[in-house]
């Protein structure tokens, strides 16, 4: 929109005028012009540096062998080495596999749950009943994942767990959650539905908020039930944020859910294969093992192909239908 | 909210169809089903935090409390310094970063907003870029710790998540509905750069600061990462890292009991209640206010762009 509108103040002049004026107005200028401006942004230009750049270029670590005595740049140089190791030991792709696999399920099943909440949500009656619902929907939302950890252990442990204690009062025999190693990819996939269903149906819910009324006044002049208007009208007209909402999801497929993974699974060792997740790997490497230099390239890795994954569906995106583009 | 009840509310009283109702009743349901799961882990967490140990002991969770019993909070209040201290530390650095944060947050995004500044766009998507990509936690851990020196510091709690891209995109995404010509004839009138923001764009933009705002707070609220990284002095734990040392040594103490045959000491010990009270405690002010925050949550959210 700036450039339109420069552009249409440029018109009335020559184009060498015009050349000269855009010649002028450089950096310098600029500085000198919008010299508050450049002040106030110094803090965030700052704070980005120092805080996002400067660990950028510690990724040279991952092609060290690191040592203390050495530190991040007298460590000797190893080149590929890091990666070459994690790749033929396997770590590489079971970890990776878990990660895009885990983050496959929470999406496909978080969406789906927030999109059926979000509709019946808006199509019943019920006003009370649909607010308090909806906020306890919300809480587990404002929890912190140490709790969310500590309910997981407290609905699941043998001795004195919620489930147990259930099956025990019917009679059932009780069940050893934390030895089946089987059981755990449902019960973070169940847990994660749970943490996100408020925050994403309320998205959701305002997507079909925005939908033209007169839609459903139409559908049901011609008599279609409201399982048609749900899956003519609603299901299609939330397509565009559920598309956006998927592409941020699939960007960030290789960014493992930390959070999740630690606090539920944490030092259990005995579940690693199934849970272990790119990022519980990094972070085993800085703080078990200490081995940074197979943590970074663990991190860059991940962040590398992060990136291009990104760029490439964005770029897909933005050749199929351009308004859904990220950027 | 009210469209759609206004067109039920009419609707259904002209004619109320078969399918309307089984629709109607499955969303009950559903919705039902949704809403119990995620208030019943809570409910069990008060009602054991409530019980005697022995019976949580003997018989394991329960919805409605075996044996009513408030020892497991005495025994927490008892001895209150631990859990008042880690509720000041984790309340100074909530509320200091998030003003801290929405100063900065706001600032950025104003001058992001300045159609008459020539590199916004560049700034922007410097800022937005390490969205994109970034070192790593390895050599992030590094710099803090042995760059900046911040172990055991507070600022090692207060500054890693002040800011990022996407608060700053979604603020400026608020701002965006202020006119320009706001800040054009204000400057015409003489006022400098940083009192526009100061004192027309900040004014005009409560909505985006109170979303932004409680964003800030609740990642600090809920930060339990940055001080298992970046601290190890008790007096400085915040409250959720408190929360997951008590659980862990509870269940590591646990654990020592009784592998050393000590049975009878863990019935002395009210290791699981005061595990379920020290949950209660530290959750209790979330799970109390949480209903208003809520409010301005889904607001902010409706208001600023999903796509950010």
């Amino acid at each position: 929109m700036v450039k339109r509108k420069r552009n249409g103040d440029k018109a009335a002049l020559s184009a060498t005028e015009f050349i000269a004026i855009k010649k002028k107005h450089g950096f310098l200028t600029e500085l000198s012009k919008n010299r508050v401006l450049f002040i106030m942004l110094l803090p965030a230009i700052l704070y980005f540096v120092v805080f996002k750049y400067l660990p950028m270029a510690g990724v040279y670590l991952a092609f060290t062998k690191f040592n203390y005595i050495g530190g991040i740049f007298g460590s000797p140089f190893v080149g590929m080495n890091n990666f070459r190791f994690l790749y033929i030991s396997g770590a590489l792709f079971n970890i990776t596999k878990n990660t895009v696999l885990y983050n496959i399920a929470f999406l496909i099943t978080g969406n789906i749950a927030q999109i059926m909440v979000a509709i019946f949500i808006s199509e019943i009656p019920g006003r009370y009943y649909k607010k308090i619902t909806q906020s306890l929907m919300f809480l587990p939302y404002f929890v912190s994942y140490v709790l969310v950890g500590f309910v997981v252990y407290n609905i699941l442990n043998y001795e004195t767990g919620l489930l147990n204690s259930i099956l025990r009062s019917l009679g059932l025999e009780p069940v050893n959650m934390y030895g089946n190693v089987g059981a755990w990819k449902y019960i973070l996939v169940l847990f994660n539905i749970w943490k996100g269903i408020g925050y994403g149906s309320v998205i959701y819910l305002a997507a079909i908020m925005g939908i033209d009324r007169e839609m459903y006044e139409a559908a049901r002049i011609d008599s279609a039930n409201i399982f048609q208007q749900t899956r003519y009208i609603t299901l299609p007209m939330l397509k565009p944020t559920f598309i956006i909402l998927l592409l941020l999801q699939l960007g960030n497929i290789l960014r493992g859910q930390f959070e999740l993974f630690y606090q539920i699974i944490g030092a259990n060792g005995t579940l690693y294969k199934a849970t272990d997740i790119i990022d519980t790997y990094v972070f085993r490497a800085l703080v078990n093992s200490f081995d940074v230099g197979m943590g970074t390239a663990v991190g860059l890795y991940q962040s590398f192909f992060g990136f291009v994954l990104i760029m490439s569906v964005n770029a897909i995106v933005k050749r199929v239908s351009p308004d859904y583009a990220l950027f | 909210m009210r469209t759609i009840k206004h067109r039920y509310s009419r609707t259904i009283k002209i004619k109320t169809e078969g399918s309307t109702i089984a629709f109607n009743i499955i969303g009950y349901m559903v919705v039902f089903i949704f809403a119990l799961f995620c208030l019943l882990p809570f409910w069990a967490i008060l009602s054991s935090s409530l019980s005697s140990e022995k019976s949580v002991l003997r018989y394991g969770a329960s919805l409605i409390p075996r044996e009513f019993s408030t020892s497991a909070y005495e025994f927490i209040f008892k001895s209150p310094r631990k859990i008042m201290n880690a509720y000041g530390v984790s309340t100074m650095v909530t509320v200091s970063g998030t003003l801290l944060g929405l100063f900065l947050i706001s600032m950025t995004a104003y001058v992001l907003y300045r159609k008459d500044f020539k590199y916004r766009n560049a700034f922007a998507f410097g800022f937005y870029f390490t969205q994109l990509f970034s070192g790593g936690l390895i050599p992030f851990y590094i710099l803090v710790v042995q760059y900046l020196q911040l172990k055991n510091n507070y600022l090692a709690l207060i500054l890693p998540p002040l800011m990022n891209a996407w608060y700053i995109i979604l603020f400026r995404n608020f701002l965006n509905s202020v006119p320009d010509s706001l800040v054009e004839s204000a400057k015409i009138d003489g006022a400098g750069d940083f009192r526009i923001y100061a004192q027309i764009i900040l004014p005009l933009s409560t909505p985006g600061l109170a979303t932004v705002g409680l964003f800030l707070a609740l990642g600090y609220w809920n930060d339990w990462y940055h001080a298992l990284l970046f601290i190890n002095t008790r007096d400085m734990f915040p409250l959720q890292f408190l929360l997951y040392e008590v659980l862990r040594s509870a269940e590591y103490i646990a654990k020592i009991l009784s592998q050393t045959g000590a049975v009878i000491s863990t019935g002395n010990l009210p290791t699981e209640t005061v595990k379920m009270a020290t949950a209660m405690v530290v959750t209790g002010p979330i799970i109390l206010l949480y209903p208003i925050i809520q409010k301005y949550y889904v607001k902010g959210l409706t208001i600023g762009a999903v796509k950010g």
